[in-house]
């Protein structure tokens, strides 16, 4: 074997010395993050509070058809007559003509239930999420639709796209076993 | 108007009149005297989380899979089977997220966000790779990627990119690292995903504006090898670093060069150095003043870097929501702009005090001041290293790969004479036995 000088020594010596380090390094990251890591998962949710229902969320999701969707509390609506997430602001008669309604692909059900109360229920595979119902019914009614991230369709992207298109800083990460941010009979 | 609307419009009237003394319960639930039962709502869950199990451990076997391929059977045709498989399990088939590229970012979070902790699957796609470059070299690039792959599967007709051109686009990727630490660090956003050019190919759709770009890097890496691999790859080069230190790597021959040069311009990644000549006596000495000089560069760079980072924290304080909401906020209080945006209308909404919103910009403005100390620093260390690195030659004997730049693909194997006497040597024993 050739005998080695001292300088290729010294050489070898610091380059396993860094070697050493950079591992202990990617160990020490790795253990102090699994040490944190409790959940397993994170996904996007909307904070139905914050949701300004500006319709970004129709068009920037990366999906084709958005993963966000109208979600109703049937505990927090008012079963009204006259919906303001259902109607036309200057609808031409009070019924479910599509000319009357406000959502644009016809998504809101209305269902006569006793007088004078009507339920309303989301057809969910036509609702594109623009969320012009929300802002009806915040408006004017109980605000028991809003829009949450229905994730069956969610592929849960590491920066989620509407996520940084959001006007009113709604979106935040949910813990995956709690994934929804429903509004509760307490606050509405 | 018709007469529903009058109505429509009365009622709205009294309701926004009656609102305050209701609250935001402006209808009482009604209590229904039939039997009719309020419909609950869906929740579908997420998808379980198994399937990122899955991903990780399809990633442990592959990785030992590309180590096999790409060290001990050294073949080409293996090594691109294994990828095109990466790039459709990782890439098409689970939508390139997770990915390795962007778990830089999970980490950083988790550093940083006391509420925020990297799932531990997200965790082994970061750590991993590092830990496969520090024993066996690139072979993550070479054959897990999918970013990798889909450019590896489109390059036909490589051509040769001058090395100083290789050197000054490859400081893009050590900034696009560093932002993309930075923005995650403050929580700002993931800007590393968001401008992931391919992942857009992976879900057949997404923003047309990163389409174009990911078909315009598609397009280059027909004649230029991996563009986004070699020059913006923000993982490429954490990968590269711990590659120079690693145990085993990739040689083009498997046994003694033999100087034949006909590995010479196999790469197309320009990853092959050729054997050095012994330096003149003359231009060693000014070499060894140069390497002098550039030592002493380089605090100075890195000290120039922190300065201009921190002059830079308002510019770089703009990527955050919060600052720009402030900002525009701001603005409108002062009557500099006119109208309101969405944003600025969806903070007066909360009815918060806008002082409280300026001290959480200055706040946030202040720790981009020290995040961007620490980045123009990096980026003045990096400069200052790659001139040191320019500056010292090593000396070499034979053809090899460069240890930073090779990224494990396996195409100069076959040019090597030596292969093709141990292929034959192989193929011998096997008739023999």
């Amino acid at each position: 074997m050739v005998q080695r000088n001292d300088d290729v020594t010294r050489r070898r010596f610091l380059r396993d010395g860094l070697w050493g380090a950079c591992l202990a390094g990617i160990g020490g990251v790795a253990g102090y993050a699994a040490h944190k890591s409790q959940r397993t998962d994170w996904v996007w949710q909307i904070d139905p509070y914050k949701c300004i229902a500006c319709g970004n969320c129709a068009t920037y999701c990366v999906l084709e058809e958005s993963a966000v969707k109208c979600t109703h509390v049937h505990a927090i609506c008012g079963y009204c007559k006259i919906c303001f997430g259902f109607f036309d602001p200057e609808p031409y008669q009070i019924n479910e003509g599509a000319e009357n309604q406000m959502c644009p692909t016809g998504a809101i059900r209305r269902k006569y239930v006793e007088d004078p109360y009507y339920e309303y229920t989301i057809d969910e595979p036509l609702c594109n999420g623009c969320g012009k119902c929300v802002k009806g019914c915040n408006a004017f009614g109980n605000g028991s639709l809003f829009l949450q991230v229905r994730h069956d369709l969610c592929v849960n992207c590491n920066q989620c796209a509407i996520a940084a298109a959001c006007p009113s800083q709604a979106f935040r990460r949910a813990p995956a076993d709690h994934p929804y941010l429903l509004k509760s009979v307490d606050h509405a | 108007m018709t007469r529903s609307s009058h109505t429509l419009i009365l009622f709205a009237v009294l309701l926004a009149t009656g609102a305050a003394a209701f609250g935001l319960e402006r209808f009482p639930p009604p209590q229904f005297e039939t039997d009719y039962v309020r419909p609950t709502t869906t929740v579908p869950n997420p998808p379980q989380g198994f399937w990122e199990y899955i991903d990780a451990g399809v990633l442990i076997v592959t990785l030992f899979l590309a180590t096999y391929l790409i060290l001990r059977k050294r073949s080409r045709r293996w090594i691109f089977a294994l990828m095109l498989f990466s790039l459709v399990y990782f890439g098409f088939f689970r939508k390139g997220c997770v990915c390795s590229v962007g778990a830089v970012q999970n980490v950083t979070l988790t550093a940083f966000d006391s509420t925020y902790a990297v799932p531990i699957a997200v965790l082994m796609f970061f750590a991993l790779p590092l830990v496969f470059t520090l024993f066996f070299g690139r072979v993550f690039c070479g054959a897990v990627c999918p970013l990798g792959a889909i450019q590896d599967a489109v390059l036909i007709h490589p051509v040769r990119v001058p090395r100083w051109l290789e050197s000054g686009l490859r400081l893009i990727a050590y900034l696009y690292l560093g932002a993309g630490v930075l923005f995650a660090a403050m929580g700002a956003m993931f800007i590393i995903c968001r401008y992931d050019p391919f992942v857009g190919f992976f879900r057949f759709g997404g923003n047309w504006n990163i389409l174009v770009l990911g078909g315009c890097l598609l397009l280059i890496g027909v004649f230029v090898g991996r563009p986004y691999c070699r020059f913006l790859c923000p993982y490429g080069v954490i990968l590269r670093q711990l590659s120079r230190l690693s145990r085993w790597r990739v040689t083009i021959t498997p046994t003694d060069c033999i100087q034949c040069r006909l590995c010479e311009d196999a790469c197309p990644f320009g990853a092959i150095r050729k054997p050095t000549e012994p330096w003149p006596a003359k231009e060693y000495r000014v070499a060894k003043a140069r390497l002098a000089f550039f030592l002493v560069l380089l605090p100075v760079l890195i000290g120039a870097g922190g300065w201009a980072g921190y002059e830079l924290r308002g510019w770089l304080a703009q990527i955050h929501p919060q600052v720009r909401l402030a900002q525009r906020i701001y603005l409108e209080e002062n009557a500099q702009v006119e109208g309101t945006t969405d944003a600025s209308d969806a903070f007066r909404a909360t009815g918060r005090p806008s002082p409280e919103l300026y001290s959480e910009a200055t706040l946030l403005r202040d720790r981009f001041g020290i995040g961007g100390v620490l980045f123009g620093a990096f980026v003045g260390l990096v400069i200052g290293g790659k001139l040191l690195s320019l500056s010292v030659k090593r000396r070499r004997t034979d053809y090899e790969a460069d240890r930073a730049s090779c990224l494990a693909c396996g195409r100069c194997y076959e040019y090597c004479p030596k292969e093709h006497e141990r292929w034959k040597n192989r193929k011998e024993r096997l008739g023999r036995s």
